[in-house]
């Protein structure tokens, strides 16, 4: 199978996915922002980081890149995306994916691993965890509070779009076990089509149980049962 | 300051130089001879400007230079000691280890934000300006009185401003220590340490070599901050302390991430010779320290310095602390080439000037030349000080037993569990990025940091330590003992130590205590990194923490780097199994003056700190690491502030298991046991099978050792005294930060 990951000025997890994605048999490309065309591709990364500094607003700069034209294109043909971080605020910020990334409710930088729960896992990334799994992915991010309007967020619920859901060891959602506010504790959602995943948790960092874990790995794996 | 002058400031010769403004540049009058004798004329504004960069104290190094050439610095690992812009250490393989630590205290007291994150940026550009890309960071930060009314507002913006800036730069930071003492009420410290990985081959000097070679600045404009941001921090601080906020630069993270892919780009094919960031007084430094290592001379057109403003005069572009900025001479006929990376960067890439023979720096501007010195003047022919110091006078005072023992073991602990020193502190840490690269395997919260070698099976074990009580009441014990903490540090991760960097912090060494103090701890420092080898590779001196003649208390700050040849035989402190034996390593005798129950529970400051053996903690410590490396130990835990029972409770808290104690034997009574800070000691969890193995190890090895208990569940008992539940002490534990900034994360 065949990744592409995008890098942008200010990317920092770029070569992380491009070494995860390698790690899973994946044959990589890197793809500077300012190219107008992608390779032929079957896995759009975009990258953890800092694009453009996130000044302005995060992901908007990058969002105005060349190169998210064929991205664009790639994503309405039914070519897979991946935004992790940075990369699910560029998705946002493209339209690709609805609602926005406030900043953490406390205002602060959050880096630690939070439990997740994998609320749906019919679909390209996720078909390899089983239905309402808990797993452990870290985050970190100063923009990840998940906002959207009521009817979007209904939406998310009845298309069964949200894919992660913050939640404690035992897989309860509340306030103590939601890290920076987001509504429904969504960490993580599907456009309809299923084929673009926006996510603020890191699966390209645990994908190596020295690491403490792994639970990063099975996303790599369902990505290669994609017809 | 200097604003002032500038409004004046038309013509540089005609402006006459008094005593006032040489005053204002932190010149004294027996200095300003020696420039004249040195140059035989008066210099204009501008070259005096440039003394004041160069000759001040934290560029000179005008105090400390004598004693700072008795640390060891050298070992069959070292590639690059003291002198450049980074230490360099062999990593095996054709691995290098790059690192260093530097100090932004003055800075960061102005504006904690801006000050902590170029504290941070500086640091990371020292390291990948030789050609290493950073793998991680720590820091060291120091605050006062949690009561004082600016340590909330200080602490909070230090630690936003070190994770800005990192966690957008891209390099985890992994770990560090954040203490808290009266004595930086008006002197915080703020040290950053970065630690880079590079191929042997591929490392980058700063030394200028071949005539007439371009000579290019990268990276941001410059603009008009931080203008003598050097000679600021060369200085006490008095009442206008806050007024000096525009020698504070400003820090662009982003920029600076530009900068480490442009530099590394073009530093894969062979076309610079010499590299020098512009950090502490900027381009001044760099284009004097390239052209007088290299013995060259240089001529620069500040007409082709890229700045941010307009209509920016000489003085302030060769004063001007703006971040994010290199200076490279490059092999003639490459400009081009490197001219298309910059540019696909965005950053700018401008040929200012080239290297001549003339041994002098010469600034054009305008077509007038504007200054003309030569470089001899400015760096080697500085000024150097045998300042006048005295002894410490070390306390002889005794423990008396009676003072103490009516304090309860079970209430004792909790204070000091709550006391912010030992508070745990993730609300610090979950502020910083400690995973992007994929590499750290072992964050905050232990004895020592390990970042993996990326592709490799080896691990960079790296730690950060201070230890400021014990030094102010003996800087030569203290120095001692600090060195010996970071050595042990990486012991009990199961690293081979290898080599340190340190950031020396004092008062002002124009008093005689102060300068004592430096003496003495740099004796302490040389005498344990010799006996360890474990030599100093890098460092910087910050004097002057001093406000209102008030001087903190001399913190030498040591960062030490291991390796971990199979990071499988990494060692963590958490209490891994229940039933397995808990051992003491190393002899407790129960030392309790500057210890945490002295200072915490007793209230007593006074009295000598604990001694290091040198002998007893190498042999201790090479135990230690034979019984990692033998797969003999679970868990280990260096014991230092808060005694045995502080480094049990935190193997507790952990590992989530408990421990079941019952003190041998001893003359010593409970408080001195459990809370005593003798040195060279460790705590190491075995299983029932290796018990015997390990003791007849012990035995054999002549290494001192007690059996102290066994692992079991999620209680800490204390044989006849009390058990108390883990998830307790984990509350006492990290109430202080969530309570201080009420929250409850």
């Amino acid at each position: 199978m065949k990744s592409t990951v995008i890098v942008f000025p200010g990317s920092n997890c770029d070569r992380d996915a491009a070494i995860a994605l390698n790690k899973f048999n994946f044959k990589n490309s890197m793809i500077w922002h300012n190219e107008s065309s992608l390779p032929k591709t079957d896995l759009v990364v975009l990258p953890g980081g800092f694009s453009f500094g996130d000044y302005l607003r995060t992901g908007c700069i990058a969002s105005k890149s060349l190169i998210i034209n064929d991205v664009v294109q790639h994503a309405k043909k039914g070519g897979l995306v991946l935004g992790i971080c940075n990369g699910f605020q560029i998705l946002l910020e493209t339209g690709l994916l609805q609602g926005t990334l406030l900043r953490n409710k406390k205002l602060r930088f959050i880096s630690k691993n939070v439990y997740l729960k994998v609320t749906n896992n019919e679909n390209s990334f996720c078909n390899n965890y089983k239905k309402n799994k808990i797993i452990e992915l870290p985050i970190a991010h100063n923009e990840g509070n998940y906002f959207a309007n009521k009817g979007i967020l209904k939406d998310l619920e009845q298309k069964n779009l949200i894919a992660f859901k913050y939640c404690n060891i035992k897989g309860d959602f509340n306030e103590d076990s939601n890290p920076n506010g987001s509504l429904h504790n969504i960490a993580g959602i599907l456009n309809v089509e299923k084929n673009i995943l926006g996510m603020m948790p890191h699966p390209e960092r645990l994908i190596d149980s020295i690491l403490s874990g792994e639970d990063g790995s099975a996303l790599f794996e369902s990505l290669h049962k994609f017809k | 300051m200097v604003q002032h002058y500038l409004k004046v400031y038309i013509n540089l010769n005609s402006m006459k130089i008094t005593d006032e403004i040489i005053d204002k540049h932190g010149i004294k009058q027996d200095e300003y001879k020696k420039i004249i004798s040195l140059i035989g004329r008066e210099p204009n504004l501008l070259e005096l400007g440039i003394f004041s960069a160069m000759w001040n104290e934290h560029c000179s190094y005008k105090s400390s230079k004598k004693y700072l050439k008795n640390l060891p610095t050298k070992s069959k690992r070292v590639i690059q000691g003291p002198g450049e812009n980074a230490g360099v250490v062999d990593f095996d393989d054709d691995d290098a280890i790059v690192f260093k630590i530097e100090s932004h205290n003055h800075p960061s007291f102005i504006e904690p934000y801006q000050g902590a994150a170029t504290g941070v940026g500086g640091i990371l550009r020292d390291v990948f300006t030789m050609g290493a890309r950073p793998i991680a960071t720590l820091n060291s930060i120091h605050f006062g009185d949690q009561e004082h009314p600016k340590t909330k507002n200080l602490l909070n913006g230090v630690v936003s401003g070190i994770g800005g800036y990192g966690n957008c730069f891209g390099v985890p930071t992994v770990g560090g220590e954040v203490k808290f003492n009266s004595s930086y009420n008006e002197n915080i410290l703020v040290n950053a340490m970065a630690v880079g990985l590079v191929k042997k081959n591929k490392i980058f000097y700063s030394k200028a070599e071949g005539l007439n070679q371009p000579v290019i600045y990268v990276g941001s404009k410059t603009g008009r901050d931080g203008i003598h941001g050097a000679s600021m921090a060369s200085a006490e601080f008095d009442e206008d302390a806050e007024e000096k906020k525009p020698t504070v630069q400003v820090g662009d993270p982003f920029t600076e991430k530009l900068l480490l892919e442009a530099c590394l780009e073009l530093m894969k094919d062979d076309s610079i010779i010499s590299i020098q960031d512009m950090g502490a007084a900027g381009l001044t430094s760099s284009s004097v320290e390239m052209a007088s290592k290299g013995n060259l001379g240089i001529t620069i057109n500040l007409d082709q310095v890229p700045c941010r403003e307009e209509k920016m005069l000489p003085y302030e572009i060769m004063l001007s602390e703006s971040q994010e900025r290199m200076l490279l001479i490059l092999k003639s006929g490459k400009e081009e080439s490197a001219k298309k990376i910059f540019q696909k960067w965005n950053l700018d890439f401008s040929i200012i000037g080239k290297t001549t023979n003339s041994k002098n720096l010469i600034l054009n501007f305008n077509n007038q030349e504007v200054a003309n010195l030569p470089l001899s003047s400015l760096a080697n022919n500085a000024p150097q000080y045998d300042r006048k110091w005295t002894k410490t006078v070390i306390s002889k005072k005794k423990q008396v037993q009676s003072k103490y023992n009516r304090f309860g073991i079970l209430d004792s602990l909790k204070k000091i569990l709550m006391n912010p020193n030992n508070s745990e502190k993730s609300w610090v840490w979950q502020q910083y990025d400690q995973t992007v690269m994929g590499d750290t395997i072992q964050k905050s919260g232990g004895d020592a940091a390990v970042v993996r070698v990326h592709g490799k099976k080896k691990g960079v074990a790296l730690t950060v330590d201070s230890s400021a009580n014990y030094c102010l009441a003996n800087p030569l014990e203290g120095g001692k003992q600090v060195v010996c903490e970071a050595w042990r540090n990486l012991i009990a991760s199961g690293a081979n130590p290898i080599a340190i960097t340190n950031c020396l912090n004092f008062g002002n060494p124009e008093k005689e205590e102060i300068m004592g103090q430096f003496v003495e701890v740099i004796d302490g420092i040389s005498q344990a990194s010799k006996y360890l080898d474990f030599p100093v590779v890098s460092g910087n001196v910050s004097f002057y923490n001093e406000t209102k003649s008030k001087a903190i208390a001399p913190t030498p700050t040591i960062g030490g780097v291991g390796m971990i040849k199979d990071i499988n035989n990494m060692i963590t402190i958490n209490f891994k199994e229940i039933d397995n034996y808990i051992f003491v390593i190393g002899k407790t005798s129960g030392h309790l003056c500057q210890s945490e129950f002295f200072n915490i529970i007793v209230g007593d400051n006074d009295g000598p700190p604990p001694q290091v053996n040198l002998f007893n903690e190498k042999s201790n410590g090479l135990a230690v690491k034979d019984l990692i490396s033998k797969k003999l130990v679970k868990s280990v835990h260096d014991v230092s502030s808060g005694g045995i029972i502080v480094a049990l409770t935190e193997m507790c808290i952990k590992g989530k298991i408990g421990a079941k104690i019952k003190i041998p034997q001893n003359k010593i009574n409970l408080q001195e046991y459990l809370f005593g800070e003798d040195q060279s000691r460790y705590l190491i969890e075995v299983n029932n099978k290796n018990k015997e193995k390990v003791s007849k190890f012990l035995e054999k090895n002549n290494t001192y050792y007690e059996i102290i208990g066994k692992t079991h569940k999620e209680s800490l008992d204390i044989d006849k005294e009390f058990n108390i539940k883990l998830t307790d002490l984990y509350q006492f534990n990290s109430f202080w930060f969530n309570n201080y900034f009420k929250e409850n994360q």
